[in-house]
């Protein structure tokens, strides 16, 4: 759900991190809190535990710039990955405008990936969202790791219709403003669709 | 998706705000503000210079969230005021028609009586002109007014140099 404000003249769109626990949700927002200029972010707030796993959430505001006078700003979520926080999981996806699935490589976690994609469908279906019709961008991340799998293979798996994917390192960078680019625009182009 | 957008006009803007700075003034409050249920800030007055705002409405709104997630588990439909209490300051949340949040901040300036008393007073004006919001952009969609819209003509250049 974007907010669109005419009085102040600014677009607000939401994009939710989702994917198993540790494959990188939280490194994304990181990296891209890294490399963004401080003009154009707000605060990377962690809700995490002491060990640093993500308990409710991570947010991070982006403002990127102007279309047509309007500000556009972008709201980036992520949800806890472990399986047991589903409840909170559930919550995050109120209100998205668009879905990052990073899937995490590594061969013995395509089984966690599964899970949390079956996962995601569902819990979009619960708020009234069908995935295959939200702005939706899949990132395979850890690519830099000895034991991933072959991305065909992975893309049999988690990504049946062929969306847009990304291969990405998101510890470095590679492959993650790719990622957030394309669902973002994915985004706007809904938005134009819509008004 | 776009059956939920919010879409905020001059008009409806400038009503929100007159009632902000009324219930600011009237409860001696440091800070009110205004966010919509997926934590996007909607409106605000009082002291929000040194403030993080929208790291706070973002926050609202989950703590909202998690505590309607606590409510439902109960077999509540939601808990409609959050007080939390701090050394100086305090926070009243509150949710007005299930859609918005009314945060108020205030210190010993103020009481948590006189703000429950004023919040409840504005939640019925800010419902009225939240209704007038849904109607109104309802309407202008089925009038067809989108075409007057600014994003209709956003082409992939626009969106291309947001990137750069």
């Amino acid at each position: 759900m974007s907010f669109i404000n005419y009085s102040s003249r600014e677009i607000n769109c939401k994009i939710v991190y989702y994917g198993p626990g540790l494959c990188g949700k939280t490194t994304n927002l990181q990296y891209v809190y890294r490399k963004t200029n401080p003009d154009q972010k707000g605060k990377l707030i962690s809700l995490a535990t002491e060990t640093e796993r993500t308990l409710f959430f991570d947010f991070l505001p982006l403002a990127l710039g102007d279309i047509k006078g309007f500000k556009v700003r972008f709201h980036l979520y992520t949800v806890p990955g472990q399986v047991f926080y589903a409840a909170s999981r559930k919550l995050i996806l109120k209100g998205v405008d668009g879905v990052v699935f990073v899937a995490d490589s590594q061969i013995e976690r395509m089984e966690a990936n599964i899970e949390s994609l079956d996962d995601l469908r569902i819990n979009l279906a619960e708020q009234g969202y069908d995935l295959d019709k939200l702005p939706y961008t899949v990132q395979y991340n850890k690519r830099d790791l000895p034991n991933v799998a072959p991305i065909e293979n992975m893309n049999k798996l988690l990504n049946p219709r062929n969306i847009p994917s990304f291969e990405a390192v998101a510890v470095t960078g590679p492959g993650v403003f790719e990622t957030l680019k394309n669902v973002a625009k994915q985004v706007l182009v809904e938005l134009k669709k819509h008004y | 998706m776009s059956g939920s957008d919010l879409v905020m006009y001059e008009e409806e803007f400038g009503k929100i705000d007159e009632e902000l700075q009324r219930l600011y003034i009237q409860t001696n409050a440091k800070v009110v503000f205004l966010v919509d249920k997926n934590g996007q800030l909607i409106a605000s007055a009082g002291e929000t210079h040194d403030i993080d705002t929208t790291s706070l409405a973002s926050l609202t709104a989950g703590n909202i969230a998690a505590t309607g997630g606590i409510a439902r588990l109960l077999g509540e439909k939601e808990f409609t005021i959050l007080f939390h209490e701090g050394e100086k300051d305090n926070i009243h949340i509150s949710l007005i028609g299930q859609r918005i949040i009314l945060v108020v901040i205030f210190d010993s300036r103020s009481s948590l009586g006189l703000v429950r008393l004023r919040v409840k007073k504005v939640s019925e004006a800010l419902t009225r002109i939240f209704n007038d919001i849904t109607s109104k952009s309802e309407r202008d969609k089925s009038e067809g007014k989108i075409d007057e819209s600014p994003f209709a003509e956003i082409s992939d250049e626009d969106i291309d140099n947001l990137f750069r």
